[in-house]
């Protein structure tokens, strides 16, 4: 089949067979290793890439179904040459040890913001729950994550951009 | 995955027809639970029709003053819909107790009332499973069976219903609308879902041509006396050893009605009208939630691992009713159960 997938910003022409996986997508087909396939079952987010602006899982999504979409990865995050908010953070927080889950953290992190509805710890480690780090950098995590939560609500919001 | 054919439907109509068209064929809107059984040969449909691009996406008042809401609203926008949290906030909390954040982005409200189980066995095809492949048993009766059912199970199969989002709806009186060829029907919540019985292959009365278009919510919403309580293996991200979804209306301190449904201890969510009609009228005290969850739990039965779940669910109940009574309804944010 052939889709079009808007992938940070660039227009792909693809074609696919239909039970090719996003993720699978990104890697394979476009190059994009930055996101991880972890368990490829929905289980872990390390394959978190936003879509339309709303994080979800790669793994369990057909290419097929997300024709004409723009689709973020970690690859797409960082602009002009800046490292998004926070990429800054977690390399400030050294929020991660092996590495492997840190763009699925890093691109939840992001729709996360995005949704507005963390306010306390408590409500940013249950709403980052859907993202497993086999290392436990989880504290680091949450720090890197209320760095830019303060932030934000401290500055006015910037314009575009996820 | 196995190869299959693709397709998208543009009308429901057009989505009726093309699944009455192929027999092995599957909808599929978010893709995460049919995507999964693909991946591990459990489900091998011969074409999934896309379903994603129907209008079925809102979420409108119905003429009673209830809330209509289309079968591909996602769970997360379902959650945190303003009329669902201020008038159904027990709607709110079940769907955020179950999955994670991404997950409820893709899940639709069809697709969660259409979601299989977890028995390890059924995910498993080099085990007989009577649900994956009819007449070749039950692996779990005499195997692990830490988190199967206690109630409602069969000879055939002892899985249970794993949603949070459907306990809810069963407690809430929820009605399910579908469309098929011979037009669309309504259903009561109570009679979607199934028993194994001896036919678990079949987990809902859903007809196979028939597309779920909508979900109903009557007008009353037990916004001020309400729980949901999931107990699980961690806080997060994991499916419910025993949910309770318990809603009160209470007068003087008597109650003059209650819900409890129950997850993850039956085939469906469990309702027990008889427990709840012991309930009405009972002071909204301790006393008369122990008796109901005894009233409840009269006929379960376990299978050695899940032994425990007994008095878990027990337990449950009257903490939730306790919560419902109190308006303390747990938060799904700070788990310290209270
Ligand atoms: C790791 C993981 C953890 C999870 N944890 C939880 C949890 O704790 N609690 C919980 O409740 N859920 C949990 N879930 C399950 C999740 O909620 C369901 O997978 C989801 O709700 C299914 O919705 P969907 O739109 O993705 O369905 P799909 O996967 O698209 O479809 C599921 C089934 O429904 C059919 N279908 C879909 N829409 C329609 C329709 N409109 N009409 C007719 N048929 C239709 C499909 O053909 C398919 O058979 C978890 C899932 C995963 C992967
Ligand atoms: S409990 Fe049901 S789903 Fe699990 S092995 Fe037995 S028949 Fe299969
Ligand atoms: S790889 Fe997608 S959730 Fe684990
Ligand atoms: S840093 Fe290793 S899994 Fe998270």
């Amino acid at each position: 089949m052939m889709v079009t997938l808007h992938v940070n910003g660039v227009a792909n022409k693809l074609t696919l067979a239909p039970w090719t996986t996003l993720l699978d997508t990104l890697r394979i087909h476009l190059g994009l290793t930055g996101t991880k396939k972890g368990c490829d079952h929905g289980q872990c987010g390390a394959c978190t890439v936003l879509v339309d602006g709303r994080r979800i899982n790669s793994c369990l999504t057909l290419a097929v179904m997300k024709d004409g979409a723009q689709i973020t990865t970690i690859e797409g995050l960082a602009k002009d040459g800046a490292l998004h908010p926070i990429q800054r953070a977690f390399i400030d927080h050294d929020a991660f040890q092996c590495g492997y889950c840190t763009p699925g953290q890093i691109c939840s992190a992001v729709g996360l913001i995005a949704e507005g509805r963390a306010h306390t710890a408590d409500e940013v480690r249950e709403l980052m729950s859907g993202n497993i780090c086999r290392c436990g950098a989880y504290p680091n995590i949450l720090a890197a994550i209320e760095q830019v939560i303060s932030q934000k609500s401290a500055a006015p919001p910037r314009d575009g951009g996820p | 995955m196995n190869n299959f054919e693709f397709s998208r439907a543009s009308d429901v109509a057009d989505a009726v027809r093309q699944m009455a068209a192929d027999p092995g064929a599957k909808f599929v809107a978010g893709g995460t639970n049919l995507i999964d059984l693909i991946k591990e040969g459990v489900a091998r449909p011969s074409r999934l029709i896309d379903i994603t691009r129907l209008p079925l996406g809102r979420l409108d008042e119905t003429g009673d003053g209830g809330l209509r809401i289309g079968a591909l609203v996602p769970n997360s926008d379902l959650a945190y819909h303003p009329q669902i949290e201020k008038r159904y906030p027990l709607l709110h909390s079940a769907i955020l107790a179950g999955a994670s954040p991404q997950l409820r982005n893709m899940a639709t409200t069809g697709g969660n009332l259409l979601q299989r189980t977890r028995c390890f066995y059924f995910y498993d095809t080099t085990t007989p499973c009577n649900k994956r492949e009819p007449g070749s048993g039950c692996s779990a009766i005499d195997g692990l069976n830490r988190m199967h059912a206690i109630l409602g199970t069969s000879e055939h199969c002892i899985a249970t219903h794993p949603s949070d989002m459907c306990v809810a709806l069963a407690a809430l009186d929820a009605r399910v609308l579908a469309t098929g060829r011979d037009g669309e029907r309504s259903i009561a919540f109570a009679d979607f879902h199934r028993l194994p019985g001896d036919t678990p292959q079949f987990d809902t009365n859903l007809k196979k041509d028939e597309i779920i278009t909508a979900i109903e919510l009557p007008p009353k919403g037990f916004a001020t006396n309400y729980s949901y309580l999931k107990i699980r293996d961690r806080l997060s991200y994991a499916f419910a050893l025993v949910a309770v979804a318990a809603a009160l209306e209470i007068e003087n301190g008597a109650i003059k009605e209650a819900r409890l449904a129950l997850g993850g201890v039956a085939h469906k969510p469990w309702r027990d009208r008889q427990a709840e009609s012991q309930l009405h009228g009972a002071p909204a005290i301790r006393e008369s939630f122990v008796r109901a969850a005894d009233n409840v739990l009269r006929d379960a039965r376990s299978f050695g691992h899940n032994d425990f779940k007994i008095e878990l669910a027990r337990r449950a109940i009257v903490r939730t009713l306790t919560q419902a009574a109190n308006g303390t309804p747990q938060s799904q944010g700070d788990k310290r159960i209270r």
